[in-house]
């Protein structure tokens, strides 16, 4: 690793000053920052800790849902009994990410902003325009099998690789963010961005801003929720596709439903279309995959990643079966 | 010729003044250097432009040091406290081989730095013993012959014994599932399963 100041604050506001300074980065869990670090793709100059901000480490009931604090531990969230009983998809997804030691100190805001795994991207030898802009895209007529088919652009197809962001834009999740002496709130499924002709810019957040919480807001239909994850090995290994999804059901019509993908897309990627096509139908195999169509209906493929066109609208299928006692 | 001389000697006089004021500056300085490389070599710290204070508690026994911003939780373990149980495998947190607990949770200590573990209580290998008597999770792993070269079983053990105290399932299915942040590549999974859930059944621990 290079060399880099450490602070360790214990205020938001301060933090959020810390990291106005040039190549500053926050640190919580560590987990994906020094391991980029460690590789020379960060190569923060300031390190500021925020550990030290009880305020930040709090779960707290909030109008019938959660109000989760950015430091809180994937695996407090993942076991909290709120998470369990009334959003198990949300616990669901957080542990079928990383493994044990790494829940434990991974952070909530950290895993929203973990980084692609991406081989050309982790690789500091190689192009690639997420970490050097304009270096080019040597993924794309590359090897790109575990690359996304949905939201890519000519520049960037790398996946977002986050579990638990996944079962957050299907629960409508609001992040909480604060720099500058302000605070502001954005809706998950606006804080992430496309690459586009800028892939280096992952999310809304400004320099200086700092994730504080994440507000899951109630929702009757995730109760009955699942996260289908399937992936290379049965455990510690990032998701070819994942699906999130959450149906309200009477009389065997959807009256509600929600359906997130992960490991396809450049960002979570909710399908708005797909959900459109459930509700008001009845909740059987046809309806599931009429949505499962929809869902990768904009998909562009690259030469090792056809097969997760297939793969997703199966698991689509599999996932609201599962949920419905179809399977 | 009076101008001439007063010039000439004014920047004489300035050159030395200069010279001996910088030496004056420079041997405090070589002085404090030396002796924050003695005192270094004493606490087992690492000299550095970037050092900060560290008061952790290891195994029981508190250091306090200062210490790099860069070195690791493991390899402050490993480098500064010679407790070198811990082991050093992929340094990238894929491993499990560094596996140590903080605060009673177990965590990948090569993906943490030693600073941010300022006032914190750490439990590496050496420390779960109680003397001569071993962790009956270490016990069972040698009656199990949960290991072949060994280099993995410190970390297989500390995520062993943390998974006492954690929600996991069951059955042998469930225990694969919490441990499979411990890669073995000798392939002893069934023995350490064995031993794992031997200890979890027996309830002694």
């Amino acid at each position: 690793m290079r060399p880099f100041t450490y602070a360790k604050p214990s205020q938001t506001s301060d933090a959020s000053k810390s990291l106005k300074q040039s190549n500053s980065a926050i640190i919580a869990g560590g987990t994906n920052l020094l391991d980029l670090m460690k590789l020379d793709v960060n190569q923060p100059a300031h390190l500021i800790d925020i550990n030290k901000i009880a305020e930040l480490s709090q779960i707290k009931n909030n109008k019938g849902g959660l109000l989760v604090g950015a430091l809180v531990k994937n695996s407090d969230l993942a076991h909290n009994k709120q998470v369990l009983e009334n959003f198990p998809m949300l616990s669901q997804a957080i542990l079928s990410g990383a493994s044990a030691q790494v829940r434990n100190m991974a952070s909530t805001a950290g895993n929203l902003l973990q980084r692609t795994r991406c081989y050309y991207f982790r690789n500091s030898t190689m192009p690639c325009n997420k970490r050097d802009p304009g270096s080019g895209c040597p993924a794309i007529d590359g090897y790109n099998r575990i690359h996304a088919i949905l939201g890519t652009s000519d520049s960037c197809i790398a996946t977002n690789p986050s579990d638990m962001a996944v079962a957050l834009m299907a629960l409508d999740a609001v992040i909480h963010i604060e720099g500058s002496g302000a605070k502001r709130s954005v809706p998950i499924t606006k804080f992430y961005v496309l690459p586009g002709a800028h892939p280096e810019k992952e999310t809304v957040l400004k320099d200086g801003e700092i994730i504080t919480a994440v507000e899951i807001p109630q929702l009757a239909a995730a109760k009955h929720s699942r996260y289908l994850k399937i992936r290379d090995r049965k455990s510690f290994a990032f998701a070819l596709v994942s699906v999130a999804c959450a149906l309200d059901v009477k009389n065997g019509v959807i009256k509600e439903a929600r359906l997130a993908l992960g490991g396809v897309g450049t960002i979570p990627w909710r399908c708005t279309e797909a959900e459109k096509i459930l509700v008001g139908k009845p909740a059987k195999k046809e309806t599931f995959k009429l949505a499962a169509e929809a869902a990768v209906k904009s998909a562009v493929t690259h030469k090792h990643n056809k097969f997760k066109v297939e793969l997703c609208k199966r698991t689509i299928v599999k996932a609201l079966s599962a949920l419905e006692n179809l399977a | 010729m009076r101008l001439n001389f007063s010039r000439r000697r004014f920047s004489q006089l300035l050159i030395a003044s200069t010279v001996l004021s910088s030496l004056e500056e420079l041997s405090p300085r070589i002085m404090k250097k030396a002796l924050a490389e003695t005192k270094d070599k004493q606490s087992g710290a690492v000299s550095s432009p970037h050092a900060y204070d560290l008061s952790i508690n290891v195994n029981g026994k508190q250091h306090k040091l200062k210490i790099d911003s860069r070195v690791t939780l493991l390899d402050f373990l490993r480098e500064n406290l010679n407790l070198t149980g811990t082991k050093k495998g992929c340094d990238l947190g894929q491993c499990g081989a560094c596996t140590v607990h903080v605060n009673g949770r177990r965590i990948k200590s090569c993906l943490t730095l030693a600073v941010m573990h300022d006032g914190d209580q750490v439990t590496s290998i050496e420390g779960i013993a109680s003397g001569d008597d071993l962790h009956p999770m270490q016990e069972a792993f040698i009656k199990h012959d949960g290991f072949q070269c060994g280099f993995c079983t410190p970390g297989q053990i500390m995520s062993a014994v943390a998974l006492l105290k954690e929600p996991c399932g069951a059955s042998d299915d469930d225990v694969r599932e919490c441990m499979s942040g411990n890669l073995c590549r000798c392939g002893a999974y069934p023995n350490i399963l064995a031993a794992i859930q031997e200890v979890r059944k027996g309830g002694k621990h």
